[in-house]
């Protein structure tokens, strides 16, 4: 990667983006389960009559979700709350239960031959386990080659010199394309992800912590490189991360998480300035300082709800400080309580 | 070696107070690869005592996981432990058997991988796995050793912990899997925690509740922890001490706060620079120059010359790891004295 491409200026962020446009990716109450499979003391304990039932998680819960072209979207929440399951989904990866998505206007579901093919190439996830998503018995080269060849990206001819290419841009030494992924650490197998993704020329890309096993210069490294990508190649990102600090940095808009639903949404500097949503509230509290010292970490209050059994009403309000009834039974709508932001708290009907 | 030359690791004054639970001296572990030898660790020296937290930070590749699985002598070949010595609780890891070894490791001494799959057995409900952990050490009947498991879920934000005791590893989110496996490493509440990168995958509530449990550790039973991470934000909260590791070598070791504040290695001058809520918004990052060198072949001198700033004639010579202050020891001829004057 060299220096002088790396330093240039990216455009300040934000950008303004029109609600007219088409987004180039749109989901609709899009919601996906996964239903954990009885093991065979619990089917013979059914069919003996027990009233065993199958345990259904709502991994992601009625979402709608809108990134327009040359955007980035931050989605934040909290572990096991679906957004790697919502990666997948607008990366093409994983079928939703229920909802449709939209690929530049058009409904994927339709989409078919060529033009599913492509539309899939064009969104590429890099995955927060750089662990599991490499194959461990394959060269890096043919990790990062592979697709652009089969797609007519690369040809047998120029092999070499593109994964070198595509190596170099995500600052890997091409030296060692004929190593295996275990021979690399952490961050080394995590740019090996970001070149393989890179390698057949994305559009979309969906980064589920992408930087989260990366050391803080190489990740400013890293996130330089998917600024600089997204002012020449005109890059949109749905950018996944617990990081605050990170997100902050780079996105335009933040969305919001917690147990399968959105709960808020809004341009960057609305959500650190002023957010709305008790959890938004109590995840900015949370986040750790450089300038804290052996400081007693906070504990959260309040039990953290099952997504195997979500509480009904608004999923906060076990944790929550501000709930009261209403909350317990009601599901708070996320909408529009200042331009651009929208939030999914009762609090905001009472105004 | 010259710059091996050291004989004992070097001990800040606030850790010499209690007896150190983990002295690391002078460890050098390298890979005897087909393309080369890697000395992924060439020089790492560092001492842990009773209840401390030492954060080990440092760049990606620079040697910091190895460091860890050398502790827990799980070095696989073409990877040897090729000099140095690691001593837990006074007694040399070198001399102790692979049976000896194995008492030690998870139960006086307990590893939470940077991957989670590493401690899960994929195949096995979560139950099976803490209960035979709990069992493999202690004489406990299935249902105290359930309890326990149970506790164990609770303390890490695991919810409904009856019910996802009966889980496979598949059916947790990334995050979840890494505190089954913090889960584990707590069942027997060791003597020293070597943690590789354990809450990175965590969102900043959970870390903070998984954070608190483990000072709880700490201060209540004398664990002693490695905490291997790059958030400095982390370490800052957590750590006693905090080592920096460049291509190999621990480059600047010291008091956290001190280090943080005023860094005297000029790489961890610029890894400070990095952290994004020290940069502006909009703007690219600060980083450091140039890339990692590759550990085939490393540059003569020291090996952050060619990025270094500060770089001199002198830095031809491999630096030692100096005590340029108290309590602050940097592998540099030109550290950021000015600094720690203006600080
Ligand atoms: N089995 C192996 N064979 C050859 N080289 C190896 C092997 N395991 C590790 N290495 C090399 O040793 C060096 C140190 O790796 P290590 O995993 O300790 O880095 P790290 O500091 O933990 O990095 P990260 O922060 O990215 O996890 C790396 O350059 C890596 O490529
Ligand atoms: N294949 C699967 N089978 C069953 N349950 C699953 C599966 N994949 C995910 N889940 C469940 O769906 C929920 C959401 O998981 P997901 O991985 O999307 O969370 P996440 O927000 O990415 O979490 P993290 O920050 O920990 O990575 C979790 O409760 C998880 O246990
Ligand atoms: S709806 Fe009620 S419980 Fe939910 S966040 Fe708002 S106040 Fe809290
Ligand atoms: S020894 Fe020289 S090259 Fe190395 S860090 Fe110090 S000033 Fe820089
Ligand atoms: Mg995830
Ligand atoms: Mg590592």
């Amino acid at each position: 990667m060299s220096q002088s491409q790396m330093q240039t200026q990216v455009p300040d962020a934000p950008r303004v983006f029109a609600d007219s446009e088409t987004p180039m990716i749109e989901l609709r109450q899009v919601s996906r389960r996964f239903s954990k499979k009885l093991d065979i003391a619990a089917k013979l304990a059914r069919r003996l009559g027990a009233s065993v039932k199958e345990e259904i998680v709502h991994a992601v819960d009625h979402v709608d979700l809108r990134v327009r072209k040359g955007e980035v979207v931050g989605l934040v929440g909290e572990s096991g709350c679906g957004k790697s399951t919502l990666g997948r989904i607008v990366a093409g990866i994983l079928p939703q239960s229920e909802g449709e998505v939209f690929w530049n206007g058009q409904n994927v579901a339709a989409m078919q031959g060529e033009a599913a093919k492509i539309g899939k190439l064009r969104r590429q996830m890099i995955f927060q386990d750089p662990y599991a998503s490499l194959n461990p018995r394959m060269r890096v080269a043919d990790i990062v080659g592979e697709a652009p060849l089969v797609h007519g990206l690369a040809t047998r001819a120029n092999f070499d010199a593109y994964v070198d290419e595509q190596m170099r841009r995500a600052g890997l030494d091409p030296a060692f394309k004929r190593r295996y992924p275990h021979q690399f650490s952490g961050g080394q197998r995590q740019r090996i992800g970001i070149a393989r993704a890179l390698a057949v020329a994305p559009e979309f890309i969906v980064c589920d912590e992408a930087v989260a096993a990366l050391d803080v210069s190489i990740q400013a490294q890293i996130l330089n490189l998917f600024m600089q990508l997204r002012k020449d190649l005109d890059l949109t990102y749905l950018f996944i991360s617990h990081d605050l600090g990170v997100v902050e940095h780079l996105s335009d808009r933040v969305v919001i998480m917690y147990l399968g639903r959105v709960v808020e949404e809004a341009p960057t500097e609305r959500v650190f300035a002023a957010a709305n949503h008790p959890y938004t509230q109590s995840l900015l509290a949370s986040v750790p300082r450089i300038g804290n010292r052996k400081r007693a970490f906070a504990t959260v209050k309040g039990e953290i709800p099952s997504p195997l059994n979500p509480p009904p009403g608004c999923h906060f309000h076990p944790r929550c400080p501000h709930a009261f009834d209403r909350c317990r039974v009601e599901v708070p709508k996320l909408r529009e309580i200042a331009p651009g932001q929208r939030s999914a708290c009762h609090l905001n009907d009472a105004a | 070696m010259a710059d091996t030359t050291n004989t004992s690791a070097p001990t800040l004054v606030a850790a010499q107070a209690a007896a150190p639970t983990l002295e690391v001296r002078n460890l050098q572990t390298h890979f005897f690869t087909r393309a080369g030898v890697v000395k992924a660790v060439n020089d790492v020296s560092f001492t842990i005592g009773r209840g401390k937290v030492l954060g080990l930070v440092g760049e990606s590749g620079s040697g910091k996981t190895v460091t860890g699985f050398s502790i827990m002598k799980l070095i696989d070949p073409p990877g040897r432990i090729v000099g140095g010595s690691i001593l837990f609780q006074g007694r040399d890891l070198a001399t102790l058997s692979e049976e000896e070894m194995r008492t030690l490791r998870g139960n006086r001494i307990a590893m939470i991988f940077q991957d989670p799959m590493m401690t899960l057995n994929p195949v096995l409900r979560i139950d099976t796995q803490m209960i035979e952990t709990v069992q493999a050490h202690e004489k406990v009947s299935d249902a105290d050793a359930r309890a326990r498991a149970r506790d164990a879920l609770g303390m890490v934000g695991i919810p409904s912990p009856d019910e996802r005791l009966k889980s496979y590893p598949h059916q947790f989110s990334g995050g979840m899997r890494q505190r089954v496996a913090i889960a584990i490493a707590l069942l027997h509440r060791p003597d020293l925690i070597v943690a590789d990168e354990p809450t990175t995958a965590l969102d900043v509530t959970i870390q903070g509740q998984i954070l608190a449990e483990v000072q709880k550790l700490c201060a209540t039973t004398g664990t002693a922890m490695l905490w291997i991470t790059h958030d400095l934000s982390v370490v800052a909260g957590l750590a006693d001490d905090i080592a920096v590791m460049y291509a190999g070598r621990v480059v600047e070791y010291g008091d956290v706060g001190e280090v943080l504040d005023a860094p005297l290695h000029p790489y961890t001058h610029g890894l400070i620079g990095s952290v994004p809520s020290r940069n502006k918004r909009g703007v690219p990052l600060r980083q450091i120059p140039g890339m990692t060198p590759s550990l085939l072949n490393l540059p003569e001198g020291c090996s952050f010359r060619a990025r270094c700033p500060r770089a001199a004639e002198d830095c031809i010579v491999m630096p030692t790891l100096h005590p340029w202050l108290p309590n602050r020891l940097a592998r540099c001829h030109h550290p950021h004295l000015e600094e720690v004057e203006s600080a």
